[in-house]
């Protein structure tokens, strides 16, 4: 007996496969299309039945509420907080993985040791932290969450520059060291363009991991320094949930790391698959 | 004066002992040719001197400073590395002009040094490119732009032609002599390559397990090695050694074959010996042997043309050695020849202490 020709089952395959892959975008797309979507709509849309798909006119007033209450200012406490974080984070873990990386500062094991700070679960010290916090008068403020972040993000950091650093050929530095540069100049002129891209994805990463905190922020915050993850919790009640500002306070917290991601990705890329390279 | 003066110069890494207390004192304007087999220590030498390295002992003086302890860049050294150590992220004119940049030279000399420098390495309509735009002898020719910018006092060269295929090789050797003749600048240079070194250097510093074997002018350490290493490591093809014996004027090989040494030729009585013969002062006898020369009836075993000359191995005191023939001298294997080996230039090793008698 004979199939189908063949460029028709080679058609029916590609069909195929379009449509398997435009079932898993909707499937992973949806929600977020979803999050987006009530926060345009009105209360009488939200709730709905059967649901409205699309809001049948754009109206900003969800956004406007979180603007006029105040509580919109969240998402800049966020951004303060996980854009220092990550500066000092970056500087600070940049130039302590060059140490490691080059004077082998602390021998072959002091990286593996840095990084396994990692893998405490944060609730098992958020205790002690708070005190700690409470005896410094560190709670609610600025400068608490962003030594905390910066201390937290240092191993993640540490261990990803040292990768990088490592990378690079030594006589790149070996050469600037005797045409006249000193160790910081090194770290300025050639460190910092060779490892550009490992910079630039550890900061995203870095940026992302304090931003999505909650349970430090849950902690050590009250009313001036609140971030937006622990403000739309604010809007889970007992009763009942304000799904409309849920939605657009999620939307707000959502786009500065979409941002961030969309504007760096040719870094993010070449930067993620530096590492895979080396394993 | 001398650029360069090094005094009991010792390095160690951990236990290992790369370099094993090096005198060595560089003129002025000279150009001297670090050589030797790998793990030799000329490479740690050189970053020594560089600064890269910490001497464990000993003293490094370059213009008459004591430098020993001083940063590579207060040393008034440039330098050449094997893999041109080019930022990727700076064009070529950007790269040139780093180590100025970097001493905060005034932008219009560098612009002046940079063009100037790029003229001279013929790079000149490179200089809006960057690395990865270049061929290697580019990237290596930039890599020199780098170094003879700056104006240091002493230059030095990493095995600089490492990287290069052997046409492009011999294009940089000869580029590296012109500007040293141009630029009349101290120069170290490190290579493995003998032939480098041979064509190179003023002065060649033979280095061996962490010490300078041999230090003299190419011709000497060719003509009168002071050891068997040194008779070995330099001339391509390498020389032959034939176990032998010396009695009343005449070597005598394993297998009795007979050489006469020229009269006046001093050598020890009745004592074991190793006869060095280079491949070239092997030649097919056209006429009678000439003063101090001993003629011998070979075979040809094997040919292995090089061009205009043709390397053959032959049987000789009971070992293969190698000559070297003009080309047209030699038909095929199996060739009767008389091979006529001027003794004026054959070495006499002591085997006991490997020195030349």
């Amino acid at each position: 007996m004979k199939g189908a020709p063949f460029h028709r089952r080679k058609e029916t395959k590609l069909v195929l496969r379009y449509l398997m892959a435009a079932f898993l975008v909707v499937i992973f797309v949806f929600p977020i299309y979803w999050l987006f979507a009530i926060s345009f709509k009105t209360p009488g849309e939200i709730f709905a039945f059967p649901p409205v798909w699309y809001p049948k006119s754009i109206q900003f007033n969800n956004y406007a509420v979180l603007f006029k209450d105040g509580d919109a200012k969240t998402v800049g406490n966020s951004l303060v907080l996980s854009s220092v974080s990550t500066f000092f984070a970056m500087i600070f873990g940049t130039i302590a993985a060059y140490s490691l990386a080059r004077f082998k500062t602390g021998g072959e094991n002091l990286g593996v040791w840095i990084i396994s700070q990692r893998m405490m679960p944060p609730v098992a010290i958020a205790f002690p932290i708070f005190l700690f916090y409470v005896w410094l008068g560190w709670v609610d403020t600025y400068i608490g969450l962003i030594i905390l972040y910066t201390a937290f993000s240092l191993p993640y950091v540490i261990w990803m520059m040292r990768g990088y650093i490592e990378e690079i050929p030594l006589e790149l530095e070996e050469s600037a060291l005797i045409d006249g540069c000193n160790r910081w100049e090194v770290l300025w002129k050639v460190v910092f363009p060779m490892a550009r891209s490992g910079l630039f994805a550890t900061a995203v990463f870095t940026f992302v991991f304090s931003w999505n905190d909650f349970l430090f922020a849950l902690v050590l915050t009250r009313t001036e320094v609140t971030t937006y993850t622990v403000q739309v919790t604010h809007y889970f009640g007992g009763q009942s949930n304000f799904w409309s500002k849920i939605a657009a306070m999620s939307v707000l917290g959502t786009i500065p790391v979409f941002i961030t991601v969309a504007t760096l990705q040719r870094y993010l890329v070449r930067g993620i698959s530096m590492g895979a390279v080396k394993g | 004066m001398s650029d360069l003066k090094i005094t009991g110069l010792h390095k160690h890494y951990g236990t290992y002992h790369a370099v094993k207390g090096i005198d060595l004192e560089v003129p002025s304007g000279e150009f001297t040719v670090l050589v030797g087999p790998s793990g030799c220590g000329k490479s740690t030498l050189l970053r020594t001197i560089a600064g890269l390295e910490e001497a464990s002992a000993g003293t490094v003086e370059i213009g008459g400073q004591n430098v020993t302890w001083a940063r590579p860049r207060d040393r008034d050294i440039a330098m050449v590395f094997q893999n041109y150590a080019l930022y990727p992220y700076l064009n070529v004119y950007e790269n040139i002009a780093f180590g100025l940049r970097a001493r905060k030279v005034a932008s219009a000399q560098i612009d002046k040094r940079v063009k100037r420098a790029a003229d001279m390495l013929g790079i000149a309509q490179l200089l809006q490119r960057f690395p990865r735009e270049l061929s290697g002898g580019q990237r290596q020719r930039v890599a020199i732009g780098r170094a003879i910018v700056r104006d240091a006092l002493l230059f030095l060269f990493d095995e600089p032609l490492s990287n290069l295929d052997a046409q492009l090789r011999d294009d940089m050797r000869v580029e590296i002599k012109r500007l040293h003749q141009e630029l009349g600048r101290t120069i170290i240079y490190v290579t493995h390559d003998q032939i480098e070194a041979m064509t190179l250097a003023d002065r060649i510093a033979l280095l061996r397990d962490g010490r300078i074997e041999q230090l003299g002018t190419p011709l000497d350490l060719f003509e009168r090695p002071a050891t068997r290493f040194v008779a070995g490591f330099l001339g391509s093809p390498k020389m032959n050694f034939l176990p032998a014996t010396v009695e009343a004027g005449e070597v005598t090989l394993r297998d009795g074959t007979k050489l006469t040494l020229p009269t006046g030729r001093k050598a020890p009585n009745g004592q074991a010996i190793i006869l060095g013969l280079r491949p070239q002062h092997i030649a097919k006898a056209s006429a009678s042997a000439a003063p101090g020369h001993v003629q011998l009836p070979s075979t040809i075993e094997l040919v292995q043309p090089t061009g205009s000359r043709v390397q053959v191995s032959m049987p000789l005191g009971g070992i293969s050695i190698t000559a070297e023939f003009a080309a047209h001298e030699v038909t095929a294997p199996g060739e009767q020849v008389r091979i006529d080996i001027d003794m004026n230039r054959a070495v006499l090793i002591d085997p006991q202490t490997d020195k030349v008698i």
